[in-house]
């Protein structure tokens, strides 16, 4: 019996065996290179281990949302690096999308010029390398653009210059914290809105417009908390100075840099996505639905967008993906995001493999939610066969 | 012949004169309806406001010879193309010794024209990959020296573009075996080279170039046996392919799904066994299915070789940057990028442009088997 279980002879018994000697083969190798790195570590007087995340980090970062001070530790480090990456890969993804969508649109325009520009731009930005891209816009913001003393006034007090941009931003007073208090309430409330007119309407056949009720509902208790917070509206402005700007909302040129880079690129390719999701919509539905009495926006909303979604969201979702690892170039212009936070801390403490294992969990976590959640999508808006 | 075409010349219309042809395309490209026209007027005055600008910077105004105080005079007025004169050699080949640049360029050439020679479906043939080999092998001794009277060039001087095209074309040549055994192990009955296989790829699609580039420069030497030292080209090159590889195996698994269950028991059928339908039957079809998106990852590895210039690898990228270091140039940096940038331009179109081609062609052959390659 036991000879049967591995035989050569038949087809089960050679597949056990054949795995047996994968296993094997993977258990040697990574054998191997443990021992090898073992000594390599020893050799170099590197103690491994995570241990180092509590140590005080020394190094300083540029800018961040996370508060973070020099002294602070390299878990925090990396949280601060962790939150740079989401800031800019947050930002990227609203701005390539909107780009993507106007291009992708534009790419099916009835009008030559305007679908001349649009090819243009797509075939430029996906055929030249992204960290190309961000070099140039780097170099142009922080040549091209005047001194922090000369900045360019873009709009009243809003000043970009070699220095980045400078915008006005409200002073956070008791109002706003009140506002943001309310606005779950808001959007439960309107939510809860909708919720009954799809109810009535699928019940009795009665459409009933809701789309700007339920907008007002939403903002109205946050716009009654910031009334009772005593209505606050004073604006930090930024201030020319003899030389620099100073106040207001600070974006670095590096932010700004990677921030333009990844939308414009990303956007080219997610004109593409939108362009092959429209046009997969056979016409004839958009005949049937005028014929039916539809208006053109009813035919855009009703018909055509919610079956283009189908086609646009699964690559749209991995475009969204390969912005947040994109970003990770960051690195390439000083930006201080993830992967430049863990460069630096390689280059100091020389423990690479912990710092990279971190890095790739991050990503991976990413990915995994990522995936996820379009899992949940697709089998929400799969078509239903009979 | 009943087809709607014939129906047209039957009825003997006579096609409307040019004149009015040009005039109705016009109206029915430009000006079909208020908003199109408006969309007209705006992005053509702006293009009719900037175009002779663009060409007055680029062109007609620019400075041609590499003579800085012309440059200087133009005040950026126009183009000062006497920085791509100036450091063509330096942006073309890196650090690689000034007196030997002749190597990497006539290395480079010999492989450029072997992709073109390859391009063709009818080069596709068993000597072809023996071309190739040797033609890498000549790669390597015009590069790196040491032998035939040719003096040693270490591959830590290697740059430019010579680095850029070596990096692609190795990266997705060793990919593409390593691939093909991760595609078929994805697909494997056995549970534990499934999801080896399933793993490695997904861990490796999870995470950014950058990553890998970084244990490939960081943690690869801690990997190696004591002694033993791979040079950074080497170690990069071997990042690249184990990145692309994933990238590979996930292609090349699209070929494999794509062909009938027919074919599979069509071989068992014959008696092959389960070794021999892979690689007689499925794999051969397979790949010749995959050719267009082989092409498309060629084009995005050379996109990415790019990425190496944070590792300290001066490609066609890093170089360009080398050659902005100089202080008295720097200024002149847009015209850098934009040599660099049309030149990546080109190179990527072109390949674009060429899987188009095959596609439509490998189309053919695909929907006519009788017209399949032997």
């Amino acid at each position: 019996m036991r000879l049967t279980f591995l035989s050569l002879r038949t087809r089960s018994g050679r597949e056990r065996l054949y795995q047996l000697a994968l296993l094997g083969l993977i258990l040697l190798a990574s054998a191997f290179l443990w021992h090898n790195t073992r000594e390599n570590l020893a050799a170099r007087q590197i103690h491994s281990g995570f241990g180092f995340l509590k140590q005080p980090a020394g190094f300083d970062i540029g800018e961040g949302l996370v508060p973070y001070e020099p002294q602070d530790s390299y878990l925090w480090a990396f949280a601060a690096g962790i939150a740079n990456t989401v800031r800019v890969a947050l930002a990227g993804i609203v701005a390539a999308t909107l780009l993507g969508l106007l291009v992708g649109i534009g790419r099916l325009s009835h009008n030559l010029l305007v679908r001349a520009l649009a090819t243009a731009y797509v075939e430029v930005l996906r055929n030249v390398p992204l960290i190309l891209q961000l070099f140039a816009w780097y170099m142009a913001t922080t040549e091209l653009l005047p001194e922090p003393a000369h900045p360019l006034e873009l709009w009243p007090h809003a000043y970009l210059s070699k220095g980045g941009l400078q915008l006005p931003v409200p002073v956070f007073a008791r109002g706003f914290a009140l506002a943001l208090y309310l606005l779950p309430l808001g959007l439960v409330a309107a939510c809860l809105l909708v919720r009954r007119a799809r109810r009535r309407r699928e019940a009795t056949g009665r459409a009933q417009r809701v789309l700007l009720p339920a907008l007002l509902l939403a903002v109205a208790p946050s716009a009654l908390g910031w009334l009772l917070g005593g209505a606050p509206h004073a604006l930090d402005l930024p201030e020319v100075t003899a030389f620099n700007v100073t106040g207001g909302l600070g974006i670095t040129p590096e932010f700004l840099a990677l921030f333009i880079g990844l939308s414009t690129f990303t956007g080219a390719y997610i004109a593409e996505i939108v362009r092959s999701g429209l046009l997969a919509i056979p016409h004839g539905q958009t005949e049937a639905a005028l014929a039916l009495g539809l208006s053109r926006a009813e035919v855009l909303r009703l018909v055509v967008l919610p079956q283009a979604l189908r086609v646009i969201v699964p690559p749209l979702t991995s475009q969204y993906l390969n912005l947040t690892k994109n970003s990770s170039l960051a690195v390439a212009i000083g930006y201080p995001d993830l992967v430049a936070i863990a460069n630096t801390a390689i280059n100091q403490n020389g423990q690479a493999l912990e710092c990279i294992l971190l890095i790739m969990a991050v990503y991976l976590t990413v990915n995994l939610l990522t995936a996820a959640a379009m899992g949940a999508y697709n089998r929400r808006v799969a078509l239903v066969e009979r | 012949m009943g087809a709607p075409g014939g129906e047209r010349s039957s009825r003997g219309e006579r096609p409307p004169p040019a004149r009015a042809a040009l005039l109705s395309g016009l109206r029915r490209h430009l000006f079909a309806s208020p908003s199109s026209a408006l969309a007209t007027l705006l992005v053509g005055g702006g293009l009719l406001a900037l175009l002779p600008r663009a060409v007055h910077w680029l062109f007609t105004g620019a400075v041609y010879r590499a003579d800085y105080d012309a440059c200087r005079a133009l005040a950026y007025s126009a183009a000062c193309w006497g920085f791509v004169a100036e450091k063509h050699r330096l942006i073309l080949f890196g650090r690689y010794p000034y007196a030997e640049q002749w190597r990497p360029l006539v290395a480079t050439l010999l492989v450029l024209l072997t992709l073109f020679v390859s391009a063709h479906p009818r080069a596709w043939r068993r000597g072809l990959l023996l071309l190739w080999a040797l033609v890498l092998i000549a790669f390597l001794l015009f590069m790196g020296g040491g032998a035939a009277g040719l003096s040693r060039v270490e591959p830590a001087e290697w740059g430019g573009f010579p680095l850029t095209v070596i990096l692609t074309v190795v990266g997705v040549a060793a990919s593409i075996p390593l691939g093909i055994v991760l595609a078929l192990g994805r697909r494997s009955r056995l549970p534990l080279a499934r999801g080896a296989c399933t793993l490695y790829i997904e861990l490796v699609r999870g995470v950014p170039l950058i990553t890998v580039l970084f244990v490939a420069s960081f943690v690869f030497p801690l990997l190696m046996p004591g002694g033993l030292k791979l040079d950074v080209l080497t170690r990069i090159t071997l990042g690249i392919t184990l990145f692309q590889a994933a990238y590979m195996a996930e292609v090349i698994r699209g070929g494999l799904q794509a062909l009938p269950r027919g074919q599979f028991e069509a071989a068992a059928a014959l008696g092959l066994s389960s070794w021999q339908t892979q690689a007689k039957v499925i794999l051969p079809q397979a790949l010749v299915l995959v050719i267009p998106s082989l092409v498309n990852s060629l084009l995005s590895t050379f996109m990415d070789t790019s990425l190496v210039t944070v590792v300290s690898l001066y490609d066609l990228t890093g170089s360009l940057r080398l050659a902005l270091g100089d202080p008295r140039w720097r200024n002149f940096f847009l015209e850098g990028y934009l040599f660099v940038g049309a030149l990546y331009f080109v190179c990527c179109l072109a390949m674009s442009r060429y899987s188009q081609w095959l596609e439509r062609r490998l189309g053919r052959w695909i929907r006519r088997p009788e017209a399949r390659p032997a």
